[in-house]
């Protein structure tokens, strides 16, 4: 089945995704990597610049053109580099879509489960294509942690396709 | 050089090897995952899109790795391929991916102590070989001294056991590169060695050459599949160089490659340097 999602995405939306459901995803998301996460788990929740709602494991490529920044090549990285933070993650921002590649152990479904959440996988590589579907950078936080590591808040126009690999149902398609 | 150089990283990073595309073009004719082909059919329109664009396919443009053969002066060469690293992550422009080991501080240009990895070897010819290696598909690349006497039994194991706790995250198809023999290190170099040749060409020796097509044949018998979705496509290629080694011990190194396999080699051709993909 197809979806076109737009955000902030509800749990009712999330609900209705089913493991090999393509869906193509319109707003506002936001990059994190190890670093961000860690982060984020850290500080206070009223201290994070940026919704939680989306999360996209990504660190692009951008080139700084007259003080704005232009995203080159966008696609996702290893999300597995994330698993030690996802149960905090989804119990402190109740993150209903993470974005990545290559999936979580099968011990995330019961996570994915609890918090009526999803992921999506977007085909690794793919980083051209991908920045065709992010029409402009809203805003970047934590550059300190370099460019890479950064929080980079996108807006995208029909991001995909992304197939939901983990869903909310206990679903996965990754062999065990 | 120096422009050479940095036209040698941009046709790495924007543009596929054509055989490694053809590959990929033959593993969708050959799926019948309907997941997996979407993955083949959108890697196979990014390529397309990043070439006609000259844009970097993936987004790791990964930690720049050049195999140097041939040269006199090697502190010139060295100096030029780390400016060309540093004007090449503007001019291309490439993800700055390189930060140091202890304070995870981004160097901002790629480079840093001991990078980009340069190689020396001695040769006839003047070559200068780039390859991009993004650190998906680095960091699940795996080295060990197996005791001798497992033999080429203790290798296949080793191998197919790596590519198949590797799963999904080193954006499968993969080519895997295999170093036998020498010591960890040789092993560890032999195997990316292994990677820079074209992918339809076997190693040599026939033992080696058999083992490089069944180790192809079971890990695509192991079912991971495009980016992990299932289906008959994990691998597009194994190569495998050996070395001799002590007698008491047997390296084997595994790199794996994900299917944007970026290189490209800078070669003299008559009294010019032209650059070859």
């Amino acid at each position: 089945m197809k979806h076109e999602l737009s955000t902030p995405v509800g749990r009712e939306e999330v609900l209705k995704l089913r493991v090999g459901d393509v869906v193509y995803l319109s707003g506002v998301i936001v990059t994190a990597r190890d670093r961000a996460h860690r982060r984020a788990l850290e500080l206070p929740k009223k201290e994070i610049p940026a919704s939680f709602n989306v999360i996209y494991h990504c660190g692009p490529l951008v080139r700084k053109q007259d003080e704005r920044w232009e995203v080159l090549s966008a696609g996702p990285t290893t999300s597995a580099r994330m698993e030690p933070y996802l149960a905090s993650l989804l119990e402190k921002f109740s993150t209903r879509l993470i974005i990545g590649k290559g999936g979580f152990s099968p011990a995330a479904k019961e996570l994915f489960k609890k918090h009526t959440a999803a992921y999506l996988a977007f085909t690794g590589g793919a980083g051209a294509l991908a920045a065709m579907a992010i029409k402009r950078v809203l805003a970047v936080h934590w550059l300190d942690l370099g460019i890479p590591e950064a929080l980079w808040v996108l807006e995208v126009a029909r991001f995909g396709p992304l197939v939901v690999a983990m869903d909310a149902h206990g679903g996965s398609v990754y062999q065990e | 050089m120096r422009s050479q150089l940095v036209e040698l990283i941009r046709v790495a990073v924007t543009s596929l090897p054509r055989d490694v595309e053809e590959a990929l073009q033959r593993a969708l004719e050959r799926e019948e995952n309907p997941l997996a082909r979407l993955q083949l059919e959108t890697i196979l329109k990014n390529v397309a899109y990043a070439r006609e664009r000259r844009l970097p396919l993936c987004q790791d443009t990964g930690v720049p790795i050049f195999f140097v053969r041939g040269f006199g002066n090697l502190s010139k060469v060295e100096h030029e391929i780390k400016q060309a690293v540093r004007e090449a992550t503007q001019a291309v422009p490439l993800r700055p991916s390189i930060v140091d080991a202890i304070t995870r501080k981004n160097t901002g240009d790629n480079t840093g102590e001991g990078m980009p990895v340069i190689h020396f070897e001695g040769g006839e010819e003047q070559s200068i070989t780039f390859l991009a290696k993004g650190a998906g598909s680095e960091n699940v690349s795996r080295a060990k001294m197996l005791p001798a006497s497992e033999g080429v039994a203790g290798i296949k194991r080793f191998v197919v056991e790596i590519v198949r706790s590797a799963g999904a995250k080193p954006c499968p198809p993969v080519i895997v590169g295999v170093g036998i023999g020498g010591t960890l290190d040789l092993a560890a170099k032999l195997a990316k060695e292994a990677l820079l040749q074209p992918l339809s060409q076997r190693n040599p020796r026939e033992e080696l050459s058999k083992l490089e097509e069944e180790l192809l044949e079971e890990i695509n018998a192991l079912g991971i599949g495009a980016m992990g979705m299932g289906g008959s496509t994990t691998c597009l290629a194994v190569k495998v160089l050996a070395s001799a080694c002590h007698t008491a011990s047997l390296p084997v190194a595994v790199n794996i490659q994900c299917w944007a396999y970026r290189w490209a080699r800078l070669r003299r051709v008559d009294e010019e340097w032209v650059v070859e993909q």
